[in-house]
């Protein structure tokens, strides 16, 4: 049998989604955003909802995110992303926002724009790269950087008197009543990727079902910013991350009704 | 004849934001413009036009939603005081950087820092020369009364759209307290989504359709040719608004030996003080810059070829004396310029003007 | 025509609502109006003044510091305004707590109880409209049915049933107007 008796469409066990483009990424080998970048456009094909979605992209590695996924794009200022998709959305309701961000994006400088977008069940999709470094500028330390990791800005590794906490940002954001749905997911083998792909999808669906913000973080490798090759940091990964960033939903449900809210008629009370 | 209204200018912004289809509104309160976002929020003009009116959680947020939403090719709006323009300053350089269509009105008040909530022009080199950071320009228009408050907001976006940049509306708190008559202008529909696809399709994040390539609202681009590109292209959009959209008003200028510069608030001080002069046999004229970017370079060394001198009157430390000196530099004339003013939210009276150009240019 | 006043007192005496009517009265009568208010915390029970300027041309500054009539209704703002009225022009207090007269001998001088008024038409909150008929009988700059029409615009719609009631309080005030000073 020759290559080309098996090159036929009855063989093709996997094509990449319609919706990824052929432009080579930037992202370093044994990155994670790639494997997100494609599960994002698989669930956006699957959903038939590429002529409505608007993707916000943040400041950090994934700046570039437009160039790879064939929707429109909004390209945010660094942490901002959650007010850029809020202002989309809302002169946009039947659009479907997301926004892709880092950690340094969403948990550091844009802790803001993320806590009251998600307070006020703002209805888009959050996802979240969390690799607990700060990627495109060099390696520095990040909110979610873990104690004793080594850094550029942590040479001897963070220091909880001078550091303080790694920031559990999405068990936080689990706690606001404007969201529906909170995982944390990861893509490190192809079961994980499904799962991750699973959630994305839940996410995507609630959105188009206004169902308040969906926040799925992805604890992904920066073998560059790590100093490891990608086996040893999804290695790293499993050993030192996820007992930190346990994967799993945090939170699978519908966004608070007003009820909870309400102890009394206070509109009536004031007048 | 529109509908005649007594109203504070602030209240007139919300208003004439519903009448000339304004999509949204994202603001965050500070004294002394809060009643813009109050007045929209009581006149509820979701119901009537659809327009989207939100309470940000900062004005940082509400820039970057003013930045997501124009990016949709939707009219936006929002409205701050001095502190708040400068938390806006990074979002309005992005939506600069991204070439949308976006209008912000400050509502000045003294500085620097906290300052006072009392009514300033100190926010002249922000506004005019940038405020944020890289080269860019906002189109600035300085109304003088209620009724310019209403009439600038649909003028605004107009410049803002034709050649898609931010536009800034530069009043200070005594217009925006302030109440006068105003006709009102009619009402116009907002745009329908189709519309906006037909018009904004070829850079609008509307959607990716079928029959189009992705669109990208973004300021970055890191190939430094390119990037040049960009800034000569924007640089060609800042010289063409000095060609076409320069706007002024000239009072009493016709046999005058001197006159007064002076923008907003300032300019109606100043129209007293013309009189007062002019009753005590001074030849004093008055020339309003309308819009301080694009600046009238022109009218201005156009006059300095026959007046005897100028005096720029602001409520600032003297800011736009230096773009009057430009211009009667331009001229080729050496014509005194100076300047007078007062700060920290104290207004000029029209007397004290009138002694300071007898004092200083007249007799100095 | 043009009349330029100042208004001042406390917060929450009606100052600012007085100048309200009285400004949209002015465009009610077709004329070029400006209400330029003291603002900040002063609106929470400090002093507050409001300068109106009604004119049949277009209004150059809105800010003044010298006017044609001051009505004072406190101690304070007798002291800051008494020596900006313009010689010639006119002066109209309540002499309710005011414990240092007016001095002046170049300007018109006129008091107005309308705290007493307004208390003995049973309703204290039309003290302000009582300020206001006594300013409108000394100057009488806009008519009767302008105010009525400035009532109707300045006043939620809610609250027009109290439109008689405020004008009976400006037909009280204009009758007891008394004169100080005439010059």
């Amino acid at each position: 049998m020759e290559l080309k008796d098996i090159i036929k469409e009855e063989n093709l066990v996997y094509s990449k989604p319609k919706l990824l483009n052929d432009n080579t990424m930037h992202y370093c080998p044994g990155c994670s955003h790639g494997v997100v970048h494609k599960l994002l456009a698989e669930v956006i094909e699957e959903l038939g909802i590429q002529e409505k979605t608007i993707g916000v992209s943040p400041v950090g590695c994934s700046v570039f995110a437009y160039n790879y996924i064939d929707i429109d794009w909004h390209e945010a200022a660094h942490g901002r992303a959650p007010a850029v998709a809020t202002g989309i959305s809302r002169v946009n309701p039947q659009k479907v926002v997301f926004t892709y961000q880092g950690d340094g994006d969403l948990a550091s400088i844009g802790t803001a724009e993320i806590m009251h977008a998600a307070n006020r069940g703002e209805n888009i999709v959050v996802i979240f790269i969390n690799n607990a470094i700060y990627g495109m500028t060099g390696g520095q330390m990040a909110p979610t950087t873990l104690l004793g990791q080594v850094t550029a800005t942590t040479p001897c590794g963070r220091d909880l008197d001078r550091n303080g906490y790694p920031l559990k940002i999405t068990e936080l954001i689990g706690q606001l009543p404007g969201t529906s749905y909170v995982s944390r997911q990861s893509v490190h083998t192809p079961a994980a990727s499904r799962r991750c792909r699973k959630a994305l999808k839940k996410a995507f669906e609630n959105a188009m079902a206004k169902k308040g913000t969906s926040f799925v973080e992805v604890v992904s490798t920066c073998s560059s910013g790590w100093r490891l090759t990608p086996i040893e940091a999804n290695k790293w990964m499993e050993d030192n991350m996820f007992p930190f960033y346990p994967i799993g939903d945090i939170k699978d449900g519908e966004k608070a009704g007003p009820e909870a809210y309400f102890q009394q008629n206070l509109k009536t009370q004031l007048a | 004849m529109g509908e005649l209204r007594l109203m504070k200018g602030n209240e007139v912004i919300a208003e004439a934001a519903i009448r000339c289809g304004c999509d949204a509104y994202f603001g965050y309160p500070i004294t002394p413009q809060s009643e813009v976002m109050e007045t929209l929020m009581n006149r509820e003009p979701w119901d009537e036009t659809g327009m989207v009116v939100l309470q940000a959680e900062s004005e940082v947020a509400s820039i970057n939603m003013v930045y997501g939403a124009a990016g949709t090719g939707k009219k936006v709006l929002t409205s701050s005081s001095s502190p708040g323009i400068s938390l806006m300053a990074e979002g309005i350089s992005y939506i600069a950087g991204a070439e949308l269509p976006c209008v912000i009105v400050n509502v000045q008040r003294g500085g620097p820092g906290l300052g006072t909530i009392q009514p300033s022009q100190a926010d002249y080199f922000q506004s005019t020369k940038g405020g944020g950071h890289g080269d860019y320009r906002l189109i600035v228009l300085a109304p003088s009364s209620v009724q310019e408050m209403n009439d600038f907001v649909d003028l605004a976006f107009k410049l803002a759209f034709k050649y898609r940049n931010p536009a800034m509306i530069l009043a200070d708190g005594a217009i925006g307290q302030m109440m006068e008559k105003v006709e009102l202008s009619d009402f116009v529909p907002r745009k329908t989504d189709t519309e906006i696809e037909t018009e904004y399709g070829n850079w609008a994040t509307t959607g990716k359709k079928a029959n189009r390539s992705k669109n990208v609202i973004t300021s970055l681009e890191l190939d430094s040719v390119l990037m040049e590109q960009n800034n000569l292209r924007f640089q060609a959009k800042y010289r063409q608004m000095e060609e076409e959209e320069v706007r002024y008003e000239m009072i009493q200028c016709d046999d005058a030996e001197y006159i007064l510069v002076a923008f907003g608030s300032s300019a109606r001080i100043c129209q007293k003080s013309v009189d007062i002069a002019r009753a005590k046999g001074l030849k004093v004229g008055l020339i309003r810059p309308i819009t301080l970017f694009p600046f009238p370079t022109k009218p201005i060394a156009e006059l300095a070829e026959r007046v005897k001198g100028f005096m720029t009157v602001e409520m600032n430390a003297g800011q736009m004396i230096e773009d009057v000196r430009l211009a009667v530099g331009c001229s080729g004339n050496s014509k005194p310029v100076i300047y007078f003013g007062r700060m920290g939210g104290i207004i000029p009276s029209p007397g004290e003007v009138v002694e300071a150009l007898e004092q200083k240019l007249i007799g100095g | 025509m043009t009349e330029e006043i100042i208004i001042a007192g406390f917060g929450g005496q009606g100052v600012l609502s007085m100048g309200k009517i009285l400004a949209y009265s002015g465009v009610m009568q077709g004329k070029e109006v400006t209400w330029f208010p003291s603002y900040g915390p002063e609106m929470r029970g400090g002093t507050a003044n409001v300068t109106v300027i009604l004119s049949d041309d277009r209004i150059s500054s809105p800010i003044l510091h010298e006017f044609d009539t001051a009505i004072i209704l406190n101690q304070q703002s007798l002291d800051k305004f008494e020596n900006e009225v313009k010689p010639g022009g006119t002066l109209l207090y309540d002499p309710n707590g005011i414990v240092h007269p007016p001095t002046r001998t170049d300007i018109n001088i006129y008091k107005i109880d309308g705290t007493k008024i307004a208390a003995e038409m049973g309703n204290v909150k039309t003290f302000n409209m009582v300020v206001l008929g006594a300013y409108l009988k000394v100057r009488p700059v806009v008519a009767m049915e302008s105010i009525r029409k400035g009532l109707e615009k300045s006043l939620p719609e809610r609250h027009h049933k109290l439109i008689p009631m405020n004008l009976q309080a400006i037909e009280a005030g204009q009758q007891q107007l008394e004169a100080v000073l005439e010059v």
